[in-house]
């Protein structure tokens, strides 16, 4: 499956969901359970993304200061907690990734 | 006729500050996706294809990792899930239009254009023209996304190479989540889907990453109906 595909594949999926009760208004109604459920989607698959990025170094589970990634990522989180602040979370977690790499070693 | 541009402009001016907050979004994903080694179009093209700034900084993740399109396809569906739910509460709102205005304001039905437009509806309920208020907020936010896509990699392009610009989508990521562990089970799950993504992180087809996140899913709901 090549690239337009997947888009286009991702793109109807998506229109479909945004579409779905809109169109369906009074012929069905979403289940209780599922409600709930769709709350937890963003942290569990954001998560799910996050931790082997940071956790691992060459596929390997790596939890030493040599992992660059682990450090500036851990940075990240503390940013984020006390700035709510997506751009300067990002911007500290680069910085420190690139001061880690240059001065860091490893 | 006069009206219906003023309700259209009343959309957009509730839209601006998310248009603001937005717009730097926008052209980190441009960047962030040529560096990923999507095309130029694809990447641009992915901004009015599927049009969900999450799904497309997660698409752009997948596609840097070589994923199979079968495991990205499914991981876009698992992440739009949450446009169910908005499509379930502007639906009572929107159910006299024509299938026509159902079709074009459900494709523009984002986060950032659902924020405004429930908190409109719930304020002056439903009018003749109340559905322009939705494709003002709506309309704004896709024109300012594509614009923004298109100057992120134009200037993408010029960033140093040297510079590691992959681990900006992770750290995107942990800005995201960090605001959402309010309780704990949102917490749980993001721990639970975070380390069942370690444990079967060596599984094929990336397929770890769909049993993770239904997992945090699971916990997430299981723990809340405890309380």
């Amino acid at each position: 499956m090549n690239i337009w595909l997947t888009l286009f594949l991702g793109g109807l999926i998506t229109f479909g969901m945004r579409f779905s009760f809109i169109y369906l208004f009074g012929k069905f109604e979403i289940p209780e359970t599922m409600r709930r459920a769709l709350h937890y989607v963003p942290p569990a698959v954001l998560s799910a993304i996050i931790f082997p990025e940071v956790f691992l170094h060459n596929q390997q589970l790596d939890l030493s200061f040599g992992n660059h990634r682990l450090l500036a990522g851990l940075a990240a989180v503390v940013v984020a907690y006390f700035t709510k602040n997506t751009l300067i979370t990002i911007l500290a977690g680069m910085i420190a990734l690139v001061l880690l790499q240059l001065f860091g070693g490893g | 006729m006069h009206n219906e541009i003023k309700i259209f402009w009343q959309g957009v001016r509730a839209e601006f500050p998310l248009l603001v907050g937005v717009f730097p979004f926008g052209m980190i994903y441009g960047a962030l996706a040529l560096n990923a080694g999507l095309s130029t179009s694809a990447a641009q093209l992915m901004s009015s294809i599927v049009f969900a700034g999450s799904a497309q900084f997660i698409t752009t993740q997948l596609v840097y990792d070589s994923a199979p399109a079968a495991v990205i396809v499914l991981t876009i569906a698992v992440v739009n899930l949450r446009h169910m739910l908005y499509s379930a509460s502007l639906a009572p709102y929107l159910k006299n239009l024509s299938l026509k205005w159902k079709v074009l304001l459900s494709y523009l039905l984002t986060d950032e254009a659902y924020a405004p437009s429930i908190i409109q509806y719930e304020k002056e309920g439903v009018t003749p023209l109340s559905h322009l208020f939705v494709f003002g907020a709506g309309f704004s936010l896709w024109f300012n996304w594509q614009i923004s896509t298109a100057l992120g990699i134009f200037l993408g392009a010029a960033i140093p190479k040297s510079l590691p610009l992959d681990f900006a989508l992770p750290l995107t990521f942990i800005a995201m989540v960090m605001p959402m562990l309010k309780n704990k089970p949102m917490t749980a799950a993001a721990l639970s889907a975070g380390i069942v993504a370690l444990l079967a992180y060596s599984f094929p087809y990336k397929l770890g990453l769909i049993l993770a996140a239904l997992t945090g899913i699971a916990v997430g709901t299981i723990l809340e109906g405890r309380k």
